[in-house]
């Protein structure tokens, strides 16, 4: 629709939309994330959902003690090699639309961990991360960022066409294997369909 | 007593008088808080936990804190200076003399009254090596509280308390193999990143 048409009605008292903006209007403004934590940074999650910081204001003050009913599952501390299957196992469970926020710099990369005997270089080598935060822990405003430039994602998401998001993808998958505990690590070590790291290519 | 470390010589004597046999070994920390340690031989050592234990004067009823500590093989070099027969005339001759120790685990127990208020004592554990010989007798019998820290020191450091009740990994899970807090273990190399600094 033509925007100069849509701001003239607009001061006429006549509101236009299409079916996408409401559609995604609502998903943004509802996302619930899943109530789940895994070291300090999830102290700095749950005080920003606290009055102080308050992430009610961006319809997210409904944290879901159950997979099944979130939208949202913020990855909020160090994930050991341990952990790490039943963080994917989580994901999986979650109804699409679903997406990820990595929290801090152990979930994001290993953070002062990275080079431990058990701590797992990032969560985004097992699920898709929508948004990464750097940060020892990272401050409640960061996250409130970060949720705020997820709602960005959501609402510019197209519902139709080649770029849809992947629960309207029919063929794409909803669920990533959940790798194993082996001798010394995990087995995958990562999943290569999702885990695409950055590379310094010198030449 | 109150002052911290309760007299170590002292719990070693009346160690060796209520265990005969015991071989006791003092380790002295140099250091100012001075908290020295006791060796208990590994066949008296579950006679030696109950007689602290017991004790009316010591009533050590309480183990705060076990771990391991990992000793590799070591070598420790020491010039002496000796006075030897060079062709009929005596000269001061430095000799380099070496000292092998081998590497062992230990097994460490602090221990408290809360009846006496008074502690910590310190027992260490030895085992005979790092490769085969890694057994200690447990204490969880005798202090309830060292059931998961020796479940801890098994995991970690690989010493396996015999007698324990339930001596499974702790936190790392079934089927890793190696113990991750010794000195010599080198996780697998991850050098996906392609960064370089993986490489070991």
């Amino acid at each position: 629709m033509d925007q100069d048409l849509k701001a003239e009605l607009s001061k006429h008292g006549i509101f236009t939309t299409t079916f996408e903006e409401i559609y995604n209007w609502g998903r943004k403004n509802s996302v619930w994330p899943l109530t789940f934590g895994l070291a300090c940074c999830a102290i700095e999650m749950i005080a920003t959902t606290m009055a102080r910081y308050d992430l009610a204001r961006f319809g997210a003050e409904v944290f879901r003690a159950s997979p099944r009913q979130a939208d949202l599952i913020i990855v909020s501390g160090t994930v050991t090699k341990k952990m790490a299957p039943q963080v994917v196992r989580l994901y999986n469970q979650m109804p699409e639309p679903k997406y990820v926020i990595a929290m801090g710099a152990c979930a994001i990369s290993g953070g002062p961990f990275r080079d431990g005997y058990n701590v797992l270089r990032g969560i985004d080598r097992y699920i898709p991360v929508d948004v990464h935060i750097p940060g020892c822990p990272p401050r409640p405003e960061a996250l409130i960022d970060a949720f705020m430039t997820l709602q960005k994602k959501i609402s510019q998401q197209q519902l139709t066409g080649e770029g849809r998001p992947r629960h309207l993808h029919a063929d794409l998958p909803s669920e990533f294997p959940v790798p194993e505990h082996a001798g010394h690590g995990l087995e995958p070590a990562e999943n290569a369909e999702v885990w695409n790291p950055l590379r310094v290519i010198q030449g | 007593m109150s002052s911290g470390t309760m007299n170590a010589e002292t719990i070693k004597a009346e160690i060796e008088a209520a265990v005969p046999g015991c071989h006791v070994e003092l380790v002295l920390n140099g250091s100012s808080s001075a908290q020295h340690s006791l060796v208990i031989d590994n066949e008296h050592a579950l006679q030696v936990a109950r007689y602290l234990r017991d004790d009316s004067a010591l009533r050590l009823d309480f183990c705060s804190n076990v771990t391991g500590v990992d000793w590799l093989d070591a070598e420790v070099s020491e010039t002496v200076k000796t006075k030897k027969l060079v062709d009929g005339v005596e000269q001061e001759v430095s000799e380099v003399r070496k000292t092998r120790t081998p590497g062992r685990l230990e097994a460490v127990y602090h221990l408290f009254s809360m009846e006496k208020k008074h502690g910590p004592v310190i027992l260490r554990l030895r085992t005979a090596d790092r490769a085969g010989g890694t057994t200690v007798p447990s204490l969880t019998p005798v202090w309830r509280s060292a059931e998961f820290q020796e479940r801890e020191a098994f995991d970690l450091y690989g010493i396996v308390f015999a007698g324990h009740p339930d001596l499974r990994r702790l936190l790392m899970w079934e089927g890793f193999v190696d113990h991750p807090m010794r000195k010599d273990y080198l996780p697998p190399e991850e050098n996906e990143d392609g960064d370089g600094r993986d490489q070991r």
